[in-house]
């Protein structure tokens, strides 16, 4: 697939992607006898640069978690590889330079925030000096230092997305991997943790993180894919994709009588007394301004208009529907 | 390696402690200290045996029900809740985190085993006013519930990697039950000809023999329990135990944690 907006200058494409994905497909076998296939993911080509903020937007049911799956491990891929830091993403010394926080976390609710992130941090080899330093640390990054010996089952919900940033960030990790952080929280919550990642992204980490808050993807990310019904239908710079959808300007002119003639062109247009106003493509721009100065109608103003994340989102997800249907 | 295992040895054990699993041992102990003199009054003479075979039975008994209430949801519980997600995202082997749930949930009944052991003792020393050396003996009993428990924590786990909570608990209780007459069955394959002694063959020597580890009887009687039955008993618990884990990791191994 053509990856529009692809070598970003910011990210030189000549070093060792942070995540490589290639075909990486999964199919469920479903019905009593299981013989009937359900592709969840269709053949997946993706890289992210490192240091670089990449959304992963889709409706719910997308395959955004499938693909988070597959590349922790937590399930098998019917086809295809991934890599992360350029080795196998099964391979345990990669899983040690990686970070994740799953849609909607429920830790060990018997466990306080240090308890936890202390179990977390042994398991990812920290030695025992280490995780008495990174804990006060991590707590305090993620803006918990007063949680104490409280059990997590006595905590919001934004304070358990919290922590569950802190278990994926506690053994300094190089990549972090985000299933819907900001999902289920109210807008404080979302802008705290939006506040997190941002911290996150200027202190170099390479994050990968799935959504469908587009207004989150926006403020966020360097690049955005965008993934419907198991399949890519987008991907690119987040500047680049809103030029792209957008292409259209908004033109104002005196003089009804030259709307007639406009055919085609105008997208939509709407007239008060001697005043029009109307939408057009940007590449039909310069034939519509000839027919109004031979028409003798007075320009008022052109404005180029600013497409949305929102915009090629919706555009991606039903320009196939329409097509299939 | 061992430093991710015994993490999760820990916190296995730390969740049954704080999710007060571990309650119904003081409420054993409380009870079997305070009903001690009630024997005596009910049983003259016999009070020793039958507080022995009680104290016995209920730490058998109460340790299976804990393996299987715990270790049906060792698993399938932290795929459901998404902890596991985080554990594998992590330098993690699935066959670690497997042997650290195993010991974790064994490391469990053993601390629960000393504590009902402790109140058995205690109730002998109230009943008898002091302690003898035929109660020395029930340590070999209480040794081969140990192994009896290695058993049962394997056989839930096998089936807590790949199936629901309530089959898991039902397929094991179920091999508690036969494994209970398994001697019974030795002697029905003995007896039967052509297939049926196949299969009933088959059967009594695939289920787990708890039959051959149950040693309270012999103890209760004051009767030693030999070093060769310990022996056997111990090699044959390490063995099974050891295959059905195998068994638990290979299935998990293969599984796609949806």
């Amino acid at each position: 697939m053509c990856e529009p907006g692809y070598n970003s200058p910011k990210f030189p494409t000549n070093q060792m992607h942070a995540i490589d994905i290639r075909g990486l497909s999964k199919d469920y076998a479903v019905g009593f006898w299981k013989k009937k296939l359900l592709p969840a993911l269709k053949p997946l080509d993706l890289h992210v640069e490192i240091g670089e903020t990449f959304g992963f937007l889709g409706p719910n049911g997308a395959g955004k978690t499938t693909t988070l799956k597959l590349l922790m491990g937590i399930i098998f891929p019917t086809s295809g590889t991934a890599r992360i830091l350029d080795r196998d993403c099964h391979d345990p010394e990669v899983k040690s330079k990686i970070g994740f926080l799953p849609e909607q976390p429920y830790f060990y609710d018997y466990l306080s925030a240090p308890e936890l992130l202390d179990y977390y941090g042994q398991l990812s080899g920290m030695p025992h000096d280490a995780r008495k330093r990174r804990i006060p640390e991590v707590l305090d990054q993620v803006g918990l230092s007063d949680a104490g010996s409280k059990q997590l089952r006595k905590f919001s919900k934004g304070m358990l997305q919290r922590v569950g940033i802190a278990q994926a960030v506690i053994h300094d990790p190089q990549v972090l991997f985000l299933d819907e952080p900001m999902s289920g929280l109210d807008p404080l919550g979302r802008h705290e943790i939006r506040e997190l990642i941002q911290g996150l992204k200027d202190a170099g980490k390479t994050i990968f993180f799935s959504t469908h808050i587009l207004s989150d993807a926006e403020a966020l990310c360097d690049r955005v894919a965008v993934i419907h019904k198991g399949e890519l239908r987008g991907i690119g710079v987040v500047n680049d994709l809103r030029s792209a959808v957008a292409g259209k300007s908004e033109i104002i002119w005196e003089g009804s009588h030259a709307t007639a003639s406009m055919g085609d062109l105008l997208i939509e247009s709407h007239v008060t007394g001697e005043t029009v106003r109307g939408i057009v493509q940007s590449s039909d721009l310069d034939r519509l301004l000839e027919k109004l100065r031979q028409q003798r109608a007075r320009l008022i103003s052109v404005t180029p208009l600013h497409g949305t994340l929102e915009d090629y989102f919706l555009a991606q997800t039903r320009e196939k529907e329409t097509v299939n249907s | 390696m061992t430093s991710r295992l015994s993490a999760i040895t820990l916190n296995t054990f730390r969740e049954a402690v704080r999710d007060r699993v571990l309650y119904n041992l003081i409420l054993f102990v409380l009870l079997l200290v305070a009903s001690a003199p009630l024997f005596g009054q009910i049983s003259i003479g016999l009070e020793r045996l039958i507080l022995v075979n009680v104290g016995l039975s209920s730490i058998s008994l109460f340790g299976v029900i804990i393996a299987i209430l715990i270790g049906i949801g060792l698993v399938s519980k932290e795929i459901e809740k998404k902890t596991l997600y985080t554990i594998l995202s992590r330098p993690v082997r699935r066959w670690e985190f497997i042997f650290g749930k195993y010991c974790g949930l064994l490391l469990t009944l053993i601390v629960n085993t000393v504590f009902m052991a402790m109140g058995l003792y205690l109730a002998l020393l109230i009943t008898a006013h002091s302690l003898t050396r035929a109660d020395v003996l029930l340590l070999g009993a209480i040794y081969c519930i140990v192994l009896q428990f290695m058993i049962m924590v394997a056989l839930t786990l096998f089936f807590s990697s790949f199936s629901t909570p309530i089959f898991s608990a039902i397929f094991a209780f179920s091999l508690f039950v036969i494994g209970t007459f398994g001697e019974d069955l030795k002697n029905f394959a003995a007896m039967s000809h052509g297939p049926t002694k196949w299969l009933a063959s088959a059967a009594a020597y695939l289920v787990p023999n708890f039959a051959s580890l149950n040693v309270i009887a012999r103890v209760a009687h004051e009767q030693p329990v030999n070093g060769s039955l310990i022996g056997f008993n111990t090699l044959y618990a390490l063995l099974y135990s050891a295959a059905v884990t195998a068994a638990a990791v290979l299935v998990f191994e293969r599984r796609n944690l949806k």
